[in-house]
C-alpha cells in the first residue's frame, strides 16, 4: 500500500475538504443534491461499521434507526412551518437511542447467526409498525413540507431550503461524525470493543464489561444512523416505511464491505462508490437491480477485503511481491501506531489464533 | 498457615447427566502455588472455569478473600482480582506485545467505557503495562507483533497480560503445554515469581514442573478430589498411587 | 366470540402455522447442517408462488403447477448449491448475508423479467373448490382444510425422515456438532446439496400451497423471510421440532392477535420473540440454554 507522509496526508485531507466545500459553488444543483444524498449514506455506512467492523456484530436493523429519526422529524414538523432544529434533532436522536437500547439489549443476548436474525426481525418490527398502523400515514408515508429551521434567538442562521446551505450542513455533520468515530476507535472504549470482537472470552477474563461495551457501541452507532436519517428526511421532504426496511440495511452493509471494514473512512468511500454505481446503472439499464445483485455476489467472492484489495490487485506487480492477500502481513518488528487493524473477517475469532 | 486468597467450597458442575466436577473444595493461599493434577477428563479445566466464572457453578460456593463471588460474572471477577490464562494461548495475535499488555492494564484501570482520549497517552496504564512486561522478561520484545513470536514467548505474553490486571489470584491452565525444555524452564521460573504476594492455582501435566513448583497439591479423578495436601503427603497417598501415578513410578 | 368462531380462528391459526413450519423447517435445516444463513429463503417462497401461477395459467392444472414449481425450485437449489453455497460454507456470516442479499436482487429481477410484477391469484383444483357450510353465515373453504391435511402429512414425513432414516441421522448429528460429524467421514458434500435444495423446495412449496388462498405478489417473500427468522429464533437453530413449536405459536398469535388487537397484531409476534429471548436466548429447543 502507498504510505503517505503525515504532512502530505494532512495536505491531501485539507485539499479534499476545500474541494468538497467548494462543490456547491461550481456544480449544478442536481449534483449538489446527489452529493448530499451520497454523504448521508456515507454517514450510515460509517455508523454501521462501528458495530460491524469494530464490534464484530453483523446488525441488520440500522435502516430502522435511520427511518425512525426521519419519522420523528415528520411528527415534529408543524403544518405551518419548519420544526426547530435545536429541538427536533435531539428529540429524534433520543427516540432512536431509546429504541436502539431496547433492541440492542435483547439482541446482544445472542451471538452469530442469531444476532443477525434477531436484529433483522426487530428492524422489520419497526417497519411494520409504520406500515400497518396509521402512525405516520401507513404504507403511503408522510410529507414533510418544511425543512427544519436553524435559528439563534429568532435569527435564522442557515436556510436549509437552499440546496447549498443544506449541503454544507450535511458536509459538516459528516466530518463531525467521522472525527467522532475516529476518536472512539482510538479511545479506551474503542480498544476494548475491538478486543471483545477478537476474543470475547479473553476480553471478559481481563475484566472488560463486554455486554455493556457492545450495547453502548450499538446505541451510539444507531444515533449516528439516526442523524443521517433525520437529515435525509429533511432533504427529500418525505418519509415512507421503505426507509426502515431491511433492504436498505443490507445495502449499507454492502457499502461497508465494499469500502473495507478495517478503516473509519472505508465505508464512506464504499457508500460513494455504490451510490455512484447505482446512479450509473439506473440511467443505463432497465433491470439495473439484476446487475447490482450480480456485482454484490462478485464482491463477496472476489473482494473479501473491499475496494482496498481491488487497489492492491490493480497495482503494478513488483519482483518482491508476496501473493496478494486481504491483509498484507506486516513487518515482524514493526511497531504499529494506532488501533490493531481490523481483519476482513467478522466472526468473533477475527484477529485471533488459537495455538 | 498463610492467608487464604481464594476458596472453593464443595463445588459441583453437571453437564446434562455428566458430573464434570463434584464436591470439590480447595483453598489457594497467599505466597503459594496450589497445583491441581489428575488424568485427562478429571475436571481440572472445568474447575478453573468455575473459579474464573467462565462457567456457572451448579452447586457450591466460590469465595475471594472475604467475599462470596459465586454469582459474579467473569469480567467482574477479573476486576475483583482473579486473573487467568487459557489452555490455548489467547492473545491478540495482530497486535504488539505492548499493545496486548496495555489492553489488559486498561481493563484494570476501569476506563473501559471512556470514549475520549487516546489510549496511547494514558500514562498510568502505560506504566502498568511496562511493569508487567518487565516482570515477565519481555522488554526486548515490547514492539513485536505477537504472531511473530515463539510459542513460549506467546505464553509469557499471556502471563504478562494477566499480571497487568494486577490480580490477587492467578489461575494457570496448563501453562507449559507444548513447550520445549528451555522454554519450560523459563516458564517455571516465571510462575515461581508470580506467587509473590499472590495465590497461584496451577493445572499442569508436566510432573517435574508440578513437583518443582507446588506448595500444595490436589489430585482429581472423575471430577472428585482424591487427595490433597503437601506434595510429599500426596505423593505417598495410596489412592493417588492407585488412581493416577499407579502405572508409572514417581520420580523421587 | 362463540365456540364455532373460535374453532374457525383456531383452524386458521393452525393452518397458517403449518405453512410457516414448512418454510421455516427448510431454513432451520440449512442453518443447522450447512451453517449458512440464507436471506434468499423468502425469495424462493415468492418464486414458487409465481412459478405456480405461471404454470397454472398455461396448463390450467394446479397439480402440474405444484409438481412443476417444486421440481424447478429443487433443481435451482441444486444448481445454487453447486455454484455459490458450497463456497460459502466456513466463510463468515457477513459474506453469507451479502451473497444471499445479492441473490434476492437477482431473483427479484429475474422474476420481473419472466413474470412481471403484477399481483395474481391461482385457482385451486376444481375438486377442492367450494366451502363447507357451518352455519347460515359461516362457511369454511375446502381448500384450507386440504391445505392443513397436506401440511400435516408433509410435517409427518419430515419428522419421519429426521428421526428414522440414515439421512435424518446424519442431519441430526450435523445439527448437533458440525465439526465432529465432518470428521467422521460422512459424505457431507452430498448431504449439504440435498439439504439445501430440499430447503429451497420447501420454501417454494409453501409459496405454491398458499397461492390459492392469498395473492401472489412481488413482496410476499420478504414478509415470509422475517416470519421464518422469528420461528427459528423461537425454536432454536437446527431444531425441526423447535420450528414446529415456533411456527404454531406464531400462527396462533398472529391469527388471534388480528381478532383481538387488529391495530397491533403485526407487533405481537415480535413481543413474543422478545419474551423468548429474555427467557431462553438460544430458542426453546436450542443448544446451550
Amino acid at each position: 500500500m502507498i504510505r503517505l507522509h503525515p504532512t502530505m496526508l494532512r495536505g491531501l485531507v485539507a485539499l479534499i475538504l476545500i474541494a468538497a466545500a467548494a462543490l456547491p459553488l461550481l456544480a449544478p444543483n442536481y449534483y449538489v443534491q446527489f452529493a448530499s444524498k451520497a454523504m448521508l449514506m456515507g454517514m450510515v455506512a460509517l455508523s454501521l461499521n462501528l458495530v460491524v467492523g469494530y464490534g464484530g456484530l453483523v446488525s441488520l436493523c440500522h435502516a430502522a434507526f435511520f427511518g425512525l429519526a426521519g419519522y420523528m422529524l415528520g411528527f415534529m414538523t408543524p403544518e405551518s412551518g419548519g420544526a426547530s432544529f435545536w429541538l427536533s434533532l435531539p428529540v429524534a436522536l433520543l427516540a432512536v437511542a431509546v429504541v436502539a437500547a431496547i433492541i440492542g439489549a435483547l439482541s446482544l443476548r445472542t451471538r452469530g447467526i442469531y444476532f443477525i436474525m434477531v436484529t433483522l426481525a426487530f428492524g422489520e418490527m419497526l417497519f411494520y409498525l409504520f406500515h400497518d398502523t396509521r402512525i405516520g400515514g401507513g404504507s403511503d408515508g408522510m410529507y414533510i413540507y418544511f425543512k427544519p429551521e436553524i435559528a439563534i434567538a429568532g435569527l435564522p442562521l442557515l436556510d436549509l431550503e437552499q440546496t447549498r446551505s443544506f449541503y454544507w450542513l450535511v458536509l459538516a455533520m459528516l466530518v463531525g461524525a467521522i472525527l467522532l468515530i475516529m476518536a472512539i476507535v482510538k479511545s479506551p472504549f474503542g480498544h476494548a470493543l475491538q478486543a471483545a470482537r477478537d476474543n470475547e472470552k479473553r476480553a471478559l477474563s481481563l475484566g472488560f464489561p463486554v455486554f455493556r461495551l457492545r450495547l453502548v457501541a450499538f446505541v451510539v452507532s444507531a444515533m449516528i444512523a439516526g442523524l443521517a436519517g433525520y437529515l435525509s428526511a429533511a432533504q427529500f421532504g418525505f418519509v415512507a416505511p421503505q426507509m426502515l426496511g431491511w433492504h436498505l440495511s443490507a445495502t449499507v452493509l454492502v457499502m461497508v464491505v465494499l469500502g473495507g471494514m478495517s478503516s473509519v473512512l472505508g465505508p464512506v468511500i464504499g457508500a460513494f462508490a455504490l451510490i455512484g454505481l447505482e446512479e450509473v446503472l439506473k440511467s443505463s439499464f432497465e433491470h439495473w437491480k439484476l446487475i447490482k445483485g450480480l456485482i454484490i455476489i462478485g464482491i463477496v467472492f472476489a473482494l473479501p477485503g473491499g475496494i482496498r484489495q481491488l487497489a492492491e490487485l490493480l497495482r503494478p506487480r513488483r519482483e518482491d511481491d508476496e501473493p496478494v492477500s486481504a491483509d498484507p502481513p506486516a513487518d515482524p518488528n514493526a511497531r504499529r501506531p494506532a488501533a490493531p487493524a481490523a481483519p476482513p473477517k467478522v466472526e468473533t475469532k477475527g484477529d485471533f489464533q488459537h495455538v | 498457615m498463610s492467608e487464604i486468597m481464594m476458596e472453593a467450597r464443595s463445588l459441583h458442575r453437571r453437564f446434562g447427566g455428566l458430573k464434570a466436577v463434584s464436591d470439590v473444595s480447595l483453598a489457594i493461599h497467599r505466597n503459594e502455588v496450589h497445583a491441581v493434577i489428575g488424568p485427562n477428563g478429571a475436571g481440572k479445566s472445568t474447575l478453573i472455569n468455575l473459579l474464573s466464572g467462565d462457567i456457572p457453578v451448579s452447586e457450591g460456593e466460590v469465595r475471594l478473600g472475604d467475599h462470596e463471588i459465586t454469582e459474579l460474572k467473569p469480567n467482574l471477577r477479573a476486576m475483583a482480582g482473579v486473573g487467568r490464562s487459557y489452555q490455548k494461548t489467547t492473545i491478540f495475535m495482530g497486535s504488539t506485545v505492548f499493545e496486548n499488555v496495555r489492553l489488559a492494564a486498561q481493563a484494570k484501570s476501569g476506563h473501559a467505557l471512556r470514549m475520549l482520549g487516546d489510549v496511547q497517552h494514558d500514562d498510568a496504564v502505560n506504566e502498568a503495562a511496562r511493569a508487567a512486561i518487565v516482570a515477565t522478561g519481555l522488554q526486548a520484545r515490547s514492539g513485536t507483533i505477537a504472531r511473530f513470536m515463539s510459542h513460549g514467548e506467546q505464553r509469557q505474553l499471556e502471563i504478562a497480560m494477566v499480571l497487568a490486571t494486577d490480580p490477587k489470584v492467578i489461575l494457570l491452565d496448563e501453562p507449559l503445554a507444548g513447550m520445549g525444555q528451555a522454554e519450560a524452564l523459563r516458564m517455571i521460573a516465571l510462575i515461581r515469581s508470580l506467587k509473590q504476594d499472590r495465590g497461584v492455582l496451577l493445572v499442569e501435566h508436566d510432573m517435574d514442573a508440578v513437583f518443582a513448583l507446588a506448595d500444595r497439591l490436589t489430585v482429581m479423578a472423575d471430577g472428585k478430589v482424591i487427595a490433597s495436601g503437601s506434595p510429599d503427603h500426596v505423593r505417598n497417598h495410596p489412592a493417588v498411587r492407585m488412581a493416577y501415578l499407579g502405572d508409572h513410578e514417581v520420580a523421587a | 366470540m362463540d365456540a364455532l368462531t373460535f374453532a374457525v380462528q383456531l383452524l386458521n391459526g393452525l393452518q397458517y402455522g403449518l405453512v410457516l413450519f414448512l418454510v421455516a423447517s427448510g431454513l432451520t435445516l440449512v442453518f443447522g447442517i450447512l451453517g449458512v444463513i440464507n436471506l434468499a429463503h423468502g425469495a424462493f417462497y415468492m418464486l414458487g408462488a409465481y412459478l405456480a401461477w405461471w404454470i397454472a395459467a398455461h396448463t390450467g392444472s394446479f397439480m402440474l403447477a405444484l409438481i412443476g414449481g417444486v421440481a424447478i425450485s429443487f433443481v435451482l437449489g441444486l444448481l445454487l448449491e453447486e455454484i455459490f453455497v458450497k463456497r460459502m460454507i466456513g466463510r463468515d456470516h457477513l459474506a453469507q448475508v451479502l451473497l444471499s442479499f445479492g441473490l434476492i436482487l437477482v431473483i427479484d429481477e429475474v422474476r420481473q423479467i419472466l413474470f412481471g410484477k403484477d399481483v395474481h391469484s391461482v385457482a385451486p383444483p376444481a375438486w377442492l373448490k367450494g366451502s363447507i357450510q357451518l352455519t347460515d353465515i359461516l362457511s369454511y373453504p375446502v381448500y384450507r382444510i386440504a391445505l392443513c391435511v397436506v401440511c400435516l402429512v408433509l410435517a409427518g414425513l419430515i419428522f419421519y425422515m429426521i428421526q428414522r432414516t440414515r439421512l435424518g441421522m446424519i442431519i441430526r448429528a450435523g445439527a448437533e456438532n458440525r465439526d465432529m460429524t465432518r470428521a467422521l467421514g460422512i459424505p457431507f458434500d452430498k448431504v449439504n446439496r440435498y439439504v439445501f435444495a430440499g430447503g429451497i423446495a420447501l420454501a417454494a412449496l409453501g409459496g405454491i400451497l398458499v397461492s390459492p388462498i392469498s395473492t401472489v405478489f412481488p413482496g410476499m417473500g420478504d414478509g415470509m423471510l422475517i416470519l421464518s427468522f422469528v420461528v427459528v429464533v423461537l425454536g432454536g437453530i437446527g431444531s425441526v421440532a423447535g420450528a414446529a413449536i415456533g411456527a404454531l405459536m406464531i400462527g396462533l398469535t398472529d391469527t388471534f392477535g388480528k381478532v383481538f388487537f387488529p391495530q397491533f397484531s403485526s407487533i405481537l409476534i415480535y413481543v413474543l420473540m422478545a419474551g423468548i429471548l429474555l427467557w431462553r436466548p438460544n430458542g426453546l429447543m436450542g443448544k446451550g440454554n
